[in-house]
């Protein structure tokens, strides 16, 4: 933490898996591209929100980051060394920095140690800590830091709530005192009442540590509560990326705003009120993605054709606010008008008529009676 | 609602008792009521363990006889259900009730297509059969959305998408127009974008065919879009009931509150602080003993205990129709009964 500059920088990342086929020789029959072509930068101090739908890489980039997914391609530049070519051991002494919180808190701790032997093991690993005495006073700290009694010491994962485990979690992360805290899901195992300790817990660590996040999660608005920079991923390539704020207020790419449409708000009158943007169909294959824009068959914008030939590159419209369209300021002013859903049916040749009798209404629908005017 | 409609389910003092031997019993729904009438949509609210997918459980008759005891009255259509034969049930389910779970996989029979599973209900209900069935199936998967309803028949489930399952589950629980449809967490498995779809489905079918729709949900935000009366529930019992929007705009229970703080909105920006509530469900006493959130409530006094008070704390009705399991609620009962009086529990 001594120079400026991003922590993070990811540039080019590709991560690639291949498909095989064959009994006795493993024939690669084609790519499932998770993550293509992915850059990214995180400052210090600051918190990366990563969203998008499942399927769309957001975890295999968060793993790639740290190596626990080889990349295909690309640099993963952290405080000015390329991790992505960084050899076995320099990369273990590297990983200290660089810690994970995963969404299972169950699954991501031994069941049959407990927790002293769980969050001494990291500091074990790379021999900090001292001697008994002091892993003994740092692990007291470490509980009091996310809120445990001392006597969880004794105890194992079973015996504690889902929220008490996601605690151990990241206090078994933030033990060697890394630098990034890459947490996958933190919170959608728990419990809503419980979610906020823990989103609470993030944010004053944050605060006393200085640590730098990238946090990965399908639920927008935990991402907007704790982040400062939002990025959109879908189907292996990010969408868009802003200011937190900006990205809420004035969602620019097509798909940033159907995914926002669709968030449920609890409150009624915001509800009533709003404007929703169904999306036809399901997300397609990444190993087998659309041509041109990758969201081009489910939008509802689409142009023809060039939406469909020629791939989008993130450019910047508003400072720090990237979007990956080719129509975006035309979207945001109004000139285009999205497309109603037979016509969107017509053009790719599925069916989006969801709700029998009231097709029409289907793939947009302005607040809950009013259909909003098509083109 | 129309007070003159009768209500398609009637719950009446609900009790599930989960007994394993050598140890003690659970009560895992204790003396819950609710009704539902034809074009409403109910919200059983709650976190995990609150009892509420065991309430739909019962309600359909799915628990197990052995070590289970079931008591209280279930009424569809007036017609009682506890203690109804398994005939009597089976004929009921899927025709005049319906069910569609959380997770769609494995609600499934994952050795058979989903064409053979459609037509099975209609084949059981409806006496269809051959081309007359398959016509219907293909017209069932159309009405909810599926692409392609005709090659769809001939797939399995693990070839679908899981919104597509979802689709096919609620194609099936839609076969015979039932009279009343439970939807436990229908939408937890799901993305946004799908969960948009098939709520937007749900709120159709409500909507055109007057469908009773209990729905089973932790989501606020769900039950903020779709449900018109709201039960939230908290270690077994009921312990707030209101209209939709009252129930956003005024919550009473502490609980309540608790949860509407505690849930990062979409539209409020960063730093807006989040309120948890403390503990874990975990940390509840019986209801016996008092009210069972006292230990992680903030408004919890003295009184809220049984040995302080004499009394269990008991769920009251007020007028607007308003039900309250509240000896300190956040805010004072409708300002029309009792004007607002300073200083009062806040």
């Amino acid at each position: 933490m001594t120079d400026a500059g991003p922590l993070l920088r990811v540039e080019g990342l590709q991560v690639h898996f291949p498909i095989k086929r064959g009994v006795f020789v493993d024939r690669t029959v084609g790519h499932v591209k998770a993550v293509d072509g992915v850059d990214l930068t995180i400052d210090r101090g600051t918190t990366y929100g990563l969203v998008g739908e499942s399927g769309c890489g957001k975890s295999t980039l968060g793993r790639a980051i740290l190596r626990l997914e080889e990349p295909t391609a690309g640099q993963v530049w952290f405080d000015g060394v390329d991790v992505a070519s960084l050899k076995p051991e320099p990369l273990r002494h590297m990983r200290r920095r660089m810690q994970m919180v995963f969404q299972d808190p169950l699954g991501s701790l031994d069941p049959r140690q407990d927790v002293e032997s769980l969050l001494a093991e990291p500091l074990k690993a790379h021999g900090l800590g001292g001697d008994k005495a002091a892993i003994s006073t740092r692990l007291r700290e470490l509980l009091d830091a996310v809120g445990l009694p001392t006597a969880a010491l004794r105890r194992y994962p079973h015996e504690f709530s889902g929220g008490q485990r996601q605690r151990i979690g990241i206090a078994r992360a933030i033990t060697v005192e890394p630098d990034l805290l890459i947490a996958d899901e933190p919170v959608s195992a728990l419990d809503v009442s419980v979610q906020a300790q823990v989103l609470n817990l993030l944010e004053e660590l944050q605060e006393r540590l200085g640590l730098t996040y990238l946090v990965i999660a399908h639920d927008l608005a935990v991402v907007r509560h704790i982040s400062d920079v939002v990025g959109v991923m879908y189907l292996g390539s990010l969408v868009e990326q802003a200011p937190a704020d900006s990205l809420y207020e004035q969602p620019l790419h097509p798909y940033t705003r159907s995914l926002m449409s669709a968030v449920p708000v609890p409150d009624p009158v915001v509800e009533d009120a709003r404007e929703r943007i169904l999306l036809s169909g399901d997300l397609p294959s990444p190993a087998d993605p659309p041509s041109g824009c990758r969201f081009h068959t489910r939008c509802p914008w689409r142009q023809e054709t060039r939406c469909d030939d020629e791939v989008p590159v993130l450019r910047e419209l508003a400072p720090g606010h990237l979007v990956s369209c080719h129509w975006a300021e035309d979207v945001r002013d109004g000139r285009l008008l999205p497309k109603g859903p037979d016509e969107v049916a017509a053009t790719q040749g599925v069916s989006v008529a969801a709700t029998g009798g009231r097709a029409a209404d289907d793939a947009l629908v302005g607040g809950v009676d009013e259909p909003i005017s098509y083109l | 609602m129309n007070p003159l409609t009768t209500p398609v389910l009637e719950v009446e003092d609900l009790r599930v008792r989960f007994q394993r031997r050598g140890e003690p019993a659970t009560l895992a729904v204790d003396g819950v009521s609710f009704s539902v009438a034809p074009g409403e949509t109910v919200g059983l609210v709650g976190e995990s363990g609150c009892g509420k997918s065991v309430t739909s459980l019962a309600t359909m008759g799915l628990l197990p006889s052995r070590g289970v005891q079931v008591d209280g009255s279930v009424r569809l259509d007036g017609r009682e259900l506890l203690g109804a034969g398994d005939r009597t049930l089976r004929k009921l389910r899927g025709k005049d009730m319906a069910m569609v779970f959380q997770d769609p996989l494995s609600s499934l029979n994952p050795t058979v297509t989903v064409g053979l599973q459609v037509t099975e209900v209609l084949a059981q209900h409806r006496g269809l059969k051959g081309e007359a069935a398959k016509a219907e199936a293909v017209d069932l998967l159309d009405r909810v959305g599926i692409p392609d309803p005709r090659r769809r028949l001939g797939e399995y489930p693990h070839q679908l998408s899981g919104g597509m399952r979802q689709r096919a589950l609620i194609a099936m629980a839609l076969a015979c127009s039932p009279r009343l449809l439970i939807a436990d967490e229908p939408t937890t498995a799901l993305d946004v974008t799908i969960q948009a779809q098939i709520l937007e489905l749900l709120r159709d079918l409500v909507q055109g065919s007057g469908t009773a729709l209990v729905m089973i949900t932790h989501d606020l935000g769900v039950v903020a879009g779709l449900c018109d009366r709201v039960h939230v529930m908290y270690a077994g019992r009921i312990i707030e009931t209101a209209e939709r929007r009252d129930l956003f705009a005024r919550p009473r229970h502490p609980y309540t509150g608790g949860l509407l703080n505690s849930v990062p909105r979409l539209d409020s920006g960063r730093g807006t602080p989040l309120t948890p509530i403390r503990g874990s469900a975990r940390d509840t006493i019986p209801w016996a003993q008092g009210c069972a959130f006292a230990p992680r409530c903030d408004s919890a006094e003295d009184d809220c205990l049984v040995e302080v008070s004499g009394s269990e704390v008991d769920l009251v009705t007020e007028p607007g129709g308003r039900e309250l399991r509240c000896r300190h609620p956040l805010t004072p009962a409708v300002p029309t009964t009792s004007p607002l009086t300073p200083g009062a529990t806040s």
